[in-house]
């Protein structure tokens, strides 16, 4: 779509001047310091004479430790400390789900760039020269580097671990393991490593405290997770640790994990000084997990008439050397294996095993990208063997409210799976390409001038759906706090506590809608996340609108019981209706009103008594673990989204452009369209640069491109305007019926990217992310797109 | 290792990119210069020479505004306008632009068309987690003094040096579309 704003903008009216509750675009409390430059990162934090500090990492992927000599470095001027394992006073491994990483290696590094030691020292000059001399004496051994190779030796051959090599496997079976349609398909597909590459790199600053403890602030996704672990690994009780929530610049799932918390903390206190660590963009990619790289092998069989009969499939992700989220992430992918289609007979197995290469966990999609690539080009291929319109074969597949899934789990809930595709098939499509197209609008832009009749035109399609929420019978739980009170002025203001993190997503914004929805109040203030309160679960699993969204909502409605109890006592009513205030009276504009006589309060006027505050918990319905078939009611619910994708692509040079991207989306209700459609366009995007150019290259265990020079990024000329549609079905049990929108969208563009590419040059492509010499072919040789579509440069 | 005792290439992790702590290693030079940033005099005293403009501005002169993604020259979070062009501040030596007129986000100026670009980005929700959006607001705030009618191809091509990881770029480029409507 050449103009973003022509259209699906029909429901993105823009009510901001109506007021600032949920349903309007209201823009971001923190936006304006964000545009002036003025809002504190972690990065950007310090005080005045802290110490800085970095880590050594090893440069070998698998490697003894024979002995690491840190005194020349302790010698050096201006070093504070060097710490090693042996300074861990705690437990001395940490981890997301199990604690089997070591905070510092201590005879064995299992990967490149594994935390060997650290170092505090006055400025950051000093504390480079003393990682440069420390000495530490590695037997490098031969790293372990093919999953495949796990799990065909069954894993405890040449443990890497005392865990062992599997983290976990699955097998799913539902229906008939032998049932077969008459049309069979079946490929193998391999998905890179893809790294969340979030802007703001990995930074903290950490204080010491008198009673032994830390305060720190840090840009992470889960505040108490991180204190849990910082707390083990210090040997100090949990109320010592106290976290704040600094500036994130992004996250999409790469700090979940602890990466620089505890070497920091460690630090602190032995050195007894403030200091702030942090990492450069090169530590950041060796420091945080990435998104599992995947083989895939699938078999689709289906009735002439196009009924899928059974799916088969065989998932091996590589973990790395560490667990990280590893077996959450395998379920997530064994149980989306076969897409969200109504297959009767459904086998998958799946691994997820450690490796020497770099520890994997959790990135926006958590497993489902990875297969959703594989099940979209699983029906793409299989309604070329029908000889179907692809669109008509996933319309005809889709799974409903009433089926079954293959984990025997009920679709209770809305599932717009069909609304979804046809909604974006009748999306207008761009013009084709011709010889007036302007060659900044071809495949590489001016730089490349391609010539238009080498390029050729694609369309793909492509549907996903994503389980939102934790799963397996996590009992996940968010806290808020919410306080109405009279601000310095006068006038009454509610103040919010949550240990939410704000990552970029907006839930700042989205607390402030929902807290002037229920309560009716201009002023929203949000307190510092920090540890002072409880748990708001990670940021993660497009969770964080709904659980603490639903607890802001909970703390306020009984904020608003509270002051109505209260309005009702001063009115002199009858006790029944003090205890029950909303049979009488209602919060309206900022005042309270009692329905029969007409009476108002001003809520100032009742606020004058004190502030009224309450805390509540917010919990989703409990679902229940994975039985060892792949059995159980294991997901709370699941968002949808399709994308149609349109590309050129030059068959000369292997370039390809994306020409637009529709996509529908299915979101609950909408809370905020401004943001909303934020969220939509940045995970098409995320999911575009997987399909294109995202990769992080190990080769032997060693990280080839651990910088922006070299892991190439969408910019803004890569990315088309998003021609989004926003399907609304309230979800129950959801705060205003509202679904978690940050990940679906990822999981469909990628398939739908390569769908497009795959049309354009008549070629299967079998892996993401697509490279240049995927796409052409050595001179002389005809290419496919000659053979299969003569006229494929008309476009569409 | 050489002569003053930096480190460079053998520690991965260590070794690359931290502008600060590495600029300078190999010359043994100490330096002291004025820079002219957003209308004022700024005294850099005891920098060593090779220390990159990103670097003397963040941990100098403490202007935090310019942020420091990639200190690679690929990202554009540093971009800060050099006697009225546009750098990437992690490219230039500090000490090159002693004597040129340095300008980041916060002097662009409180009026004019600065001014309604920061409105625009917070009005169409051109901001998530804002670590790209100071060298955004440089970088477009200079493509339309340049170009106010860049249609599309041009702006798109204009603005491929500033990543954004959050946005798929889809509301910047509605904040620019209605800032040329604007002007229309
Ligand atoms: S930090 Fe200068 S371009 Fe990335
Ligand atoms: S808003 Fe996060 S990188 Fe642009």
């Amino acid at each position: 779509m050449a103009d973003s704003r022509s259209s699906g903008d029909q429901e993105f009216t823009d009510h901001a001047a109506a007021g600032q509750g949920i349903g309007r675009s209201v823009p971001r409390p923190d936006g304006a310091d964000k545009i002036d430059g003025t809002f504190p990162y972690a990065g950007d934090l310090f005080l005045p004479g802290m110490l800085h500090a970095r880590t050594l990492r090893s440069p070998h992927p698998r490697a003894r430790i024979r002995r690491i000599d840190t005194a020349a470095a302790r010698r050096l001027p201006g070093v504070a400390a060097v710490v090693t394992a042996g300074d861990v006073p705690g437990r001395a491994t940490y981890g997301l789900i199990v604690a089997d990483q070591p905070v510092f290696a201590r005879d064995v590094v299992r990967y490149q760039g594994e935390p060997v030691a650290a170092v505090a020292a006055r400025d950051a000059r000093a504390a480079v020269r003393a990682l440069a001399a420390i000495d530490v004496d590695y037997e490098p051994l031969p790293a372990v580097t093919d999953p495949e190779r796990i799990v065909s030796v069954g894993g405890e051959v040449d443990p890497l671990h005392p865990d062992g090599n599997i983290f976990r496997e699955i097998h799913l079976r539902h229906g008939d393991p032998a049932a077969r349609g008459t049309v069979q398909v079946s490929d193998s597909y391999v998905v890179g490593m893809q790294d969340q590459a979030f802007l703001g790199c990995e930074a903290a600053l950490v204080v010491p405290t008198a009673d032994g403890g830390i305060d720190m602030r840090v840009a992470t996704q889960w505040l108490h997770s991180d204190r849990e672990q910082i707390a083990a690994c210090l040997g100090i009780p949990e109320d010592r640790v106290r976290l704040t929530l600094a500036g994130v610049g992004g996250a999409f799932g790469g700090r979940e994990d602890i990466t620089l918390q505890i070497h920091g903390a460690l630090l602190a206190r032995v050195t007894g000084q403030p200091l702030r660590i942090r990492y450069d963009r090169v530590e950041s990619f060796l420091g945080h997990p990435h998104r599992h790289p995947a083989r895939l092998w699938f078999r689709h069989t289906a009735s002439r008439r196009g009924q899928l009969v059974s799916v088969h499939a065989r998932v091996v992700l590589d973990g790395g050397a560490y667990a990280s989220s590893s077996p959450a992430v395998l379920a997530n992918a064994v149980t989306h294996a076969s897409g969200p289609y109504r297959v009767p007979h459904t086998v998958v197995d799946g691994w997820v095993v450690r490796t020497n290469n770099p520890p994997c966990g959790a990135m926006r999609g958590f497993g489902v990208p990875q297969v959703a690539f594989g099940h979209e080009a699983q029906m793409d291929r299989l309604a070329d063997a029908l000889g179907m319109d692809p669109v008509e074969l996933r319309r005809r597949n889709v799974l409903e409210p009433g089926d079954v899934l293959p984990t025997g789990q009920l679709v209770a809930d809305p599932l717009p799976l069909r609304e979804a595709i046809a909604t974006v098939a009748a999306r207008p499509l761009p013009a084709p390409v011709s010889d007036r197209t302007p060659v900044t609008s071809l495949p590489g832009g001016r730089l490349a001038a391609a010539d238009p009749g080498r390029v050729r035109r694609g369309v793909g399609y492509a549907l996903a759906y994503k389980n939102l929420l934790f799963s397996e019978g996590f009992d996940d739980f968010s806290t808020a706090r919410v306080r109405l009170e009279l601000g310095p002025d006068g006038t009454p203001r509610a103040v919010v506590h949550s240990a939410c993190a704000e990552v970029g997503q907006g839930f700042v914004t989205i607390a402030g809608q929902i807290v002037r929805t229920e309560l009716g109040v201009d002023q929203v203030l949000l307190a510092p996340a920090d540890t002072a309160i409880g748990s708001a679960g990670p940021t993660s699993a497009s969770r964080q609108t709904w659980m603490s969204g639903g607890a802001v909502r909970a703390a306020a409605v009984t904020v608003a019981e509270r002051l109505l109890g209260r309005a009702a006592g001063r009115l002199g009513l009858p006790p029944e209706v003090v205890a029950e205030p909303r049979r009488l009276l209602a919060l309206a504009d900022g005042e309270i009103v009692a329905s029969e006589a007409g009476t108002r309060l001003p809520l100032a006027d009742l606020l004058a008594d004190g502030p009224v505050e309450a805390v509540e918990v917010f919990r989703h319905r409990r679902t229940q673990p994975l039985g060892p078939d792949g059995q159980g009611d294991v997901h709370v619910a699941f968002a949808v989204a399709a994308h149609r994708a349109v590309v050129d692509v030059d068959v000369d040079l292997g370039l390809v452009r994306v020409v637009s991207m529709a996509l529908a989306q299915d979101v609950g209700m909408v809370l905020n369209p401004m943001a909303l459609r934020g969220q939509a366009e940045g995970g098409t995007a995320q999911g575009l640069g997987l399909a294109l150019m995202e990769e992080l290259v190990v080769d032997g265990g060693v990280v080839r491109n651990p910088t922006f020079h070299d892991y190439v990024l969408p910019t803004i000329a890569d990315v088309p305007a998003l021609d989004f549609v926003a399907l609304t079905h309230a979800q129950p049990g959801a705060p205003y019926g509202v679904k978690g929108v940050g990940e679906a969208a990822t999981c469909s563009a990628t398939p739908a990217v390569v769908a497009a590419v795959r049309a354009a040059i008549g070629r299967d492509l079998r892996r993401v992310p697509i490279r240049p010499q995927d796409l052409v072919l050595p001179p002389g040789q005809a290419h496919p797109a000659d053979l299969v579509r003569p006229d494929a440069g008309g476009g569409g | 290792m050489n002569n003053d005792g930096c480190a460079r290439g053998d520690i991965a992790g260590g070794s690359d990119g931290d502008a600060a702590a590495l600029a300078g290693c190999g010359t043994g030079r100490r330096v002291s210069y004025q820079l002219y940033i957003d209308g004022g005099i700024r005294l850099v005293a005891d920098a060593w020479l090779a220390e990159s403009l990103l670097g003397v501005l963040r941990d100098h002169l403490g202007v935090m505004s310019v942020k420091d993604a990639c200190e690679q020259g690929r990202c554009g979070s540093c971009s800060v306008l050099m006697d009225g062009r546009l750098v990437a501040s992690c490219t230039v030596l500090a000490a090159d632009a002693a004597g040129a007129v340095v300008t980041t986000v916060a002097g662009l100026g409180a009026g004019g068309p600065a001014r309604a670009v920061r409105a625009a980005f917070l009005a169409h929700g051109a901001v998530q987690c804002g670590f790209c959006t100071p060298g955004f607001v440089v970088a477009v705030t200079d493509l339309l003094a340049r170009r106010p009618d860049a249609d599309e191809d041009e702006i798109r091509e204009a603005l491929a040096g500033n990543i954004c990881r959050c946005t798929g770029y889809g509301r910047i480029m509605a904040a620019i579309r209605s800032i040329q409507d604007t002007r229309r």
